[in-house]
């Protein structure tokens, strides 16, 4: 038990080479496409919607395909029945996850900098923590907004649960939702952090 | 010999003869059994077939005659898309209900639709503007980025019967106006008939056209012999700066014109150098008539002269390169092809035979190149690759292909029935496109299932893109198809909704929270919101006797998701288009409750949109 911490203080007290830490800077950088792409779109196709309509959901925002207007347009298809609209304002999401994303980035650089393969461990677990619990957050809206319908609406369904992945059908819409760029950007992230987890555990192994 | 027998033989040869006669006279004539009317039907299926989901290569505007429309059909399945609705109000989109289309009809509720005109620019469609004329001296703009009448321009002063029209110039300068039946001006003046030769007035006009927005306004006039002026075209390229225009009743006669005005071997093309007349305008020469500067060419000459044509012609046409103008009498069985240096030449020399009210007549013989045999009845001309030309033939009932230059008849098709205008892809451009020619035929009896005796019009698409003609289609048209413009397809990029953000209408309210009434004394606004499934306000109390305006705003700006606005009982009917603002303005002088629903088709809650106007 003892030799196992003092491996993992040995490991945590690693200065980390050059590789690593250009890794590391190499992350923080890519967190800059997600302000830029969106993480996730939704596209859905009805017989009366050929060509689709499409919601990006940005980090910071929601948006729609055709300059906007396909995010009003499922606003209106869904006040039938009695869904919240889809609106940037709605989701507290929009203001915190462009804030963590920058302390997030600030934190990279920090270790870049610093070289502390301990910064590099707490950084690495933020994030990860910030990934899973903003899936989490976005399925748990999805779940609200399917669910809290207007007593009052026109057409009465029962609540249902929009795919966070994949596909799903409801009534006459097929719905396709998957991951976009800043999604990837985000996983290109975690990728590059692992890799400089390794390389730095390598780099101690070679020390030792 | 008995008188029996005599007889006898008498039946006998009578007998003989009816046998002879009932075995020579067939069925239909031979046009009707003849092959090669049709082509091959698998191939015609193939060639205009456009299945479930795909779309038509050209946009056919087609005009709407009397009906006072312009219809647009899809080549080549000849399917009827869409109707624009130009002088006559149209309920199906609201058209003449509204406060603004209201006034551009100008309180007529129809007008003669003849000779639909796409803009062009460099002699070419340019996909911006189609300008159509009527018979009342008035010109209308339709914009193709939404496919709406913009402008209703006129009556044009002095210009009376405005047949010879809309013909555009080849960079759009100008839309041009002709009287077909001449009077004394300016309107209002009066002189009896039997002074017809020398107190009516003929008169041809230049509508100017403003290159950016396509605004019409008033450019000037030309003073005429009262001739009946008819078709026109303007020369492009080597004849860019003139127009020609058919004119019959040369004659100058009145009363039973078929007969009098059909004296004379030739009527006439009027050729008319329109730059040197601008220019003369400029320089300040022309009399106010009517409100319009007026050149009179015997006071102003080099501006107009005369081409003898065959009697009673109908249409002129300039060949794409500008250097053949086709004319023929409509009674003859030939065309002539006037040569447009000839023309200049004759001028130059000075090669007249005459003058008809101090404007030159030039000679026959010195401006024409050929008269081609295409067949009896030439009406109208159109062009199409490789230098071939198609000539309708009315009497016939049948197009002519021929070639310009050897004056080869190559190829006739017939007709069912009657062929008067006919339109070939981009066929009146610098660079025509060939593949597809529409003959717009007059009659079309027993061609289509019976409708009655009110019967509808026939247009027939025909493959041109081989050696032989061949009909493919027969299609079944309002009333009355004059003339057309075939456009590629490609060359049009309309707008699907009105963007909110070009929405300046001082009454447009984009929220269901701004809608209301407001009243000031008896005047009353009501800003109307329509969006999927709610009329907002969805009730309106007035006072009787209140003036009221309605705006409606479509809030959608989603693809044909239109709201209509019915008032029963106040013969109210509007339809909004996604992200378009109109109004009404109307007295509330019926006291009562009256329902507004929504009338065009919108969602699975259409039925609810509904609303009531309470007028106390």
């Amino acid at each position: 038990m003892r030799l196992f911490l003092d491996r993992v203080d040995r490991f945590l007290d690693v200065k980390l080479d050059v590789t690593p830490r250009a890794f590391i800077l190499m992350a923080a950088l890519l967190l800059l496409p997600t302000y830029v792409f969106p993480l996730w779109k939704m596209t859905l196709f009805a017989p009366q919607y050929q060509d689709g309509l499409r919601l990006n959901i940005y980090s910071w925002k929601l948006d729609g395909g055709n300059n906007g207007q396909d995010v009003r347009e499922v606003n209106v298809l869904n006040h039938y029945i009695g869904m919240h609209d889809l609106d940037t304002a709605a989701f507290t999401e929009f203001k915190w996850i462009p804030f963590v994303v920058g302390a997030l980035g600030l934190l990279l650089l920090r270790t870049a900098v610093l070289g502390h393969m301990g910064h590099l461990v707490d950084v690495v677990v933020l994030f990860f923590y910030f990934g899973l619990f903003s899936l989490w957050s976005f399925g748990f809206k999805l779940w609200v907004w399917g669910h809290d319908l207007a007593p009052g609406a026109a057409v009465k369904v029962p609540g249902f649960m929009p795919p966070l992945f994949g596909y799903r059908k409801i009534a006459n819409f097929e719905v396709y939702s998957y991951p976009e760029m800043g999604t990837y950007a985000f996983a290109a992230v975690a990728l590059l952090l692992l890799i400089a987890l390794f390389v730095g555990w390598r780099q101690r192994t070679a020390a030792a | 010999m008995s008188s029996r027998f005599r007889w006898g033989i008498l039946a006998a040869v009578v007998l003989v003869g009816l046998a002879v006669v009932a075995a020579c006279a067939p069925s239909a004539p031979k046009g009707r059994r003849a092959a090669g009317q049709t082509s091959d039907l698998g191939v015609a299926a193939m060639k205009t077939y456009v299945a479930p989901g795909d779309l038509d290569t050209y946009y056919l505007f087609s005009s709407g005659g009397h009906s006072g429309q312009v219809y647009v059909y899809g080549v080549p399945s000849m399917r009827h898309i869409s109707t624009i609705p130009v002088f006559t109000p149209y309920p199906a989109t609201g058209y003449g209900f509204d406060d603004e289309s209201r006034k551009m009809l100008g309180g007529l509720t129809w007008g003669d639709v003849h000779h639909p005109a796409l803009s062009e620019t460099g002699g070419d469609y340019d996909g911006r503007w189609l300008f159509v004329n009527e018979m009342n001296g008035r010109v209308a703009r339709i914009d193709l980025r939404d496919f709406k009448t913009k402008q209703i321009f006129g009556p044009m002063p002095n210009v009376s019967g405005n047949h010879g029209s809309a013909f555009v110039t080849p960079n759009s300068e100008y839309s041009m106006l002709a009287s077909r039946f001449s009077i004394p001006i300016p309107k209002g003046t009066v002189a009896p008939v039997e002074k017809y030769a020398t107190d009516y007035k003929g008169v041809v006009a230049a509508v100017k056209i403003d290159p950016k927005t396509g605004e019409m306004s008033q450019g000037f006039e030309i003073l005429m012999p009262p001739f009946d002026y008819d078709l026109g075209d303007a020369g492009k390229k080597v004849s860019d700066g003139w127009m020609f225009w058919t004119c019959y009743n040369s004659e100058r006669a009145t009363g039973k014109l078929e007969v009098t005005s059909a004296q004379r071997d030739r009527d006439y093309i009027a050729a008319i150098d329109w730059r040197a007349a601008e220019k003369a305008v400029a320089e300040g020469k022309g009399d106010l008539i009517g409100g319009v500067k007026v050149l009179d060419p015997k006071k102003v000459p080099g501006v107009v002269y005369l081409m003898p044509c065959g009697k009673s012609p109908h249409g002129v046409d300039v060949s794409p390169d500008g250097k053949w103008i086709i004319g023929s009498g409509k009674l003859q069985g030939v065309t002539t092809a006037f040569n447009f240096e000839k023309i200049q030449t004759a001028i130059r020399n000075k090669d007249f035979t005459g003058e008809e009210d101090g404007i030159p007549v030039l000679k026959y013989e010195s401006i024409k190149d050929a008269e081609i045999p295409v067949g009896l009845g030439p009406l109208h001309t159109q062009f199409g690759t490789d230098g071939y030309a198609y000539t309708s033939l009315f009497v016939d009932s049948a197009i002519a292909k021929w070639k310009l230059g050897t004056w080869e008849v190559v190829d006739k098709v017939p007709m069912s029935y009657s062929i008067g205008h006919l339109c070939a892809a981009e066929g009146d451009t610098v660079s025509p496109d060939g593949n597809w020619l529409v003959g717009l035929n007059k009659l079309s009896h027993g061609r289509h299932l019976s409708v009655g005796p009110s019967q509808p019009e026939s247009s027939q698409l025909v493959d041109v893109t081989e050696e032989k003609m061949k009909l493919v289609y027969d299609a079944f048209t309002e009333p009355e198809p004059h003339y057309a413009q075939m456009i590629k397809a490609d060359k049009l990029h309309p707008i699907e909704v009105y963007p909110k953000e070009e929405n300046r209408h001082p009454l447009a309210v984009w929220d269901v929270k701004d809608a209301g009434v407001t009243r000031s004394g008896n005047k009353v606004t009501v800003k109307v919101v329509e969006v999927r499934s709610t009329i907002t306000p969805t009730s309106i109390e007035l006072n009787q006797g209140d003036e009221v305006t309605v705006a409606l705003t479509n809030i959608e700006q989603t693809t044909d998701e239109l709201h209509g606005f019915g008032l029963l009982d106040y013969n109210i009917n509007v339809v909004v288009d996604p992200g378009e603002t109109k109004t009404i303005t109307f007295k509330a002088d019926k006291k009562g409750v009256f329902p507004y629903y929504c009338t065009n088709f919108c969602s699975a809650l259409h039925q609810e949109m509904q609303g009531y106007l309470i007028v106390k």
